[in-house]
């Protein structure tokens, strides 16, 4: 009987922090829905900011977040596949193996202000790119490069070892066994990575704000070279800058809002496309 | 002529696998060279144990003892925070929750790690501050408390996902002779599963400090920016990050001040360096004790 009390005191707890969990996310996101929805409409996502950032829209920032995030994918995406690939496909289980792993779980321990700095020390100062889209691409590259790598590896690891066995004994060189039947099969999984990765991306600040980001621009980036407004720097620069906090706050509401609209459409396809897929194959 | 385009396409794999490492001691190695300035410059004993951070003043001070404080005080609350809730949501989704709930509370979760800190920190400064500011009577409400809450709610997600992966390892059968045993479910998860995983989730734990340790744009926008050693849960703080984010825009590239910047920063990595593989050292341990090859 009292081992019955105390099993249901100890499950009711558990049960209160999981809700309190839950109430902290669904908190955060009605305050900022309910405070930002107003301040949207079609001219906020499609307009550039008139008026020392009080009013017009935010157009340059979403752009200049999406051209941050293509160029990030696009340098981490190749290299991180290729690297996972090695990992899984061509390396014996050995050593080294084990060493790039510890390498890959440290670089995504790394702090993201710290990527930031390595940055502008190499890509804005060394490579003399300057606070660009380069820089901020680059940047945000080598931060999503451990967790593409990760995914990957995942993916590959849970394609049936039987496929590749099928495959070599149809007499295909490796090389061909990776591309035409252990990568597509893997597809799924690396592209939820993917997914995840441009999620994260999106939504860091440090990073840029020493190798990419400028808080007012009224036109759009012409160039790769050109600095950028961003969307969460954006809401920071709002809530720091300017002099005209409180029309400002609305703003930084609404920027707040699209942002999380963005990352939560981005992780929620992840999620779809990983359910789809997962019962592909029994590990 | 194909057996060399193998060769060929293996050795790019190959050198591409050595990419993170590249960037890892890259990152090291650049850390220390702009650093060297503030490390021939200011003594290293006065630079971590000064009591003083006014790179600004004339002569300044680069005491970072403030900062380090600063940083300690909010990952130390936020672990009061995220650790319980972290841990009990774990233990539900694994213990407690029906399919039905799981396929819910997954993604849930999910979500909530995907928010991007920037929303944490804005958050924090227009709900969360002006809220305890009122009910407390503070002077500010950007403070310790108010950054370690927020950076407490970003840190759970890691700390769930983490020790959920490491309770679902544990073998069935432990769980299945406990209970045979006569040992109610309670029983069982307190005795048997939670110390079977216990190397698991101290390592969720590690990692989650580290992500604490290392976050930026909340304690940037929350935790008042005073560089003073915290006395109080209210006391406005400014831990080393964001120190660095704040200050680096207004160094000069090549100053002193610049230069101590990155020492922090390099300071700031080697922390989280020595967490990760301690991290590592105890899961590996973790994957031997359960015979598991992953």
């Amino acid at each position: 009987m009292k081992n019955k009390i105390i099993q249901n005191a100890a499950f009711s707890l558990i049960g209160l922090s999981m809700v309190v969990t839950l109430l902290f996310l669904a908190g955060i996101i009605y305050f900022i829905a309910s405070r930002g929805l107003p301040a949207i409409s079609w001219e906020f996502i499609t307009e550039i900011p008139r008026d020392a950032m009080t009013c017009g829209g935010i157009a340059p920032a979403i752009v200049g977040t999406i051209y941050l995030t293509l160029g990030a994918v696009l340098f981490a995406f190749p290299i991180g596949v290729a690297c996972a690939v090695y990992l899984q496909e061509y390396s014996p289980k050995s050593h080294f193996v084990n060493i790039i792993r510890i390498g890959v779980n440290n670089l995504a321990g790394v702090p993201s202000v710290v990527f930031g700095l390595f940055g502008l020390a190499v890509f804005v100062k060394f490579f003399g790119f300057g606070v660009s889209i380069l820089s901020g691409s680059l940047t945000l590259g080598i931060l999503i490069l451990p967790g593409i790598i990760s995914a990957s590896q995942e993916a590959l690891m849970a394609v049936p070892i039987s496929f590749r066995e099928a495959s070599l004994a149809m007499g295909a060189t490796q090389w061909q066994t990776i591309y035409k039947i252990t990568l597509p099969a893997a597809l799924p999984g690396i592209l939820t990575g993917i997914i995840i990765s441009i999620g994260r991306a999106a939504g860091e600040t440090a990073p840029i704000l020493f190798t990419a980001a400028t808080f007012y621009k009224r036109e759009y980036p012409n160039s790769i070279m050109s600095e950028v407004m961003a969307l969460p720097y954006h809401i920071y620069a709002l809530m720091t800058e300017g002099l005209q906090p409180e029309k400002q706050t609305a703003i930084a509401y609404a920027c707040a809002l699209i942002l999380i609209i963005l990352v939560g459409i981005i992780s929620s396809s992840a999620i779809i496309i990983r359910n789809k897929y997962r019962s592909g194959y029994v590990r | 002529m194909n057996s060399f385009k193998e060769k060929l396409i293996r050795q790019i794999f190959r050198a591409a696998s050595y990419a993170s490492l590249f960037f890892l001691f890259g990152i090291m190695f650049v850390l220390f060279k702009e650093s060297l300035t503030a490390l021939g410059e200011i003594n290293i004993f006065n630079f971590l144990l000064g009591k003083d951070w006014y790179p600004t003043y004339e002569p300044p001070d680069y005491g970072i003892l403030p900062l380090i404080s600063g940083s300690l005080a909010v990952s130390f609350v936020a672990m009061f925070i995220c650790v319980p809730l972290g841990l009990g949501t774990a233990l539900y989704m694994h213990e407690i929750a029906c399919d039905r709930q799981r396929k819910f509370l997954k993604p849930a979760i999910e979500i909530l790690s995907a928010v991007p800190s920037i929303i944490f920190g804005f958050f924090g400064l227009v709900i969360l501050a002006p809220f305890l500011q009122k009910n407390f009577n503070l002077p500010t409400g950007q403070c310790l408390l108010t950054a370690s809450i927020m950076l407490g709610v970003m840190t759970i997600p890691i700390i769930t996902s983490l020790s959920e992966d490491a309770l679902s390892f544990v073998p069935r059968s432990f769980k299945e002779a406990s209970y045979a045993l006569g040992a109610n479910r309670w029983q069982t998860l307190l005795r048997v599963t939670i110390p079977a995983a216990a190397s698991g989730i101290i390592t969720s734990i590690i990692m989650g400090m580290g992500r604490l340790m290392g976050e930026t744009m909340i304690v940037l926008m929350v935790a008042g920016g005073a560089a003073v050693i915290p006395n109080s849960l209210f006391a406005p703080v400014r831990p080393m990050t964001s120190s660095i984010a704040a200050e680096m825009g207004e160094a000069a590239q090549g100053s002193l001040h610049f230069s101590a910047l990155f020492e922090i920063g390099l300071l700031l990595f080697i922390i989280t360096f020595v967490l990760n593989i301690i991290a590592e050292i105890i899961s590996r341990r973790y994957r031997l004790k359960l015979g598991q090859g992953r």
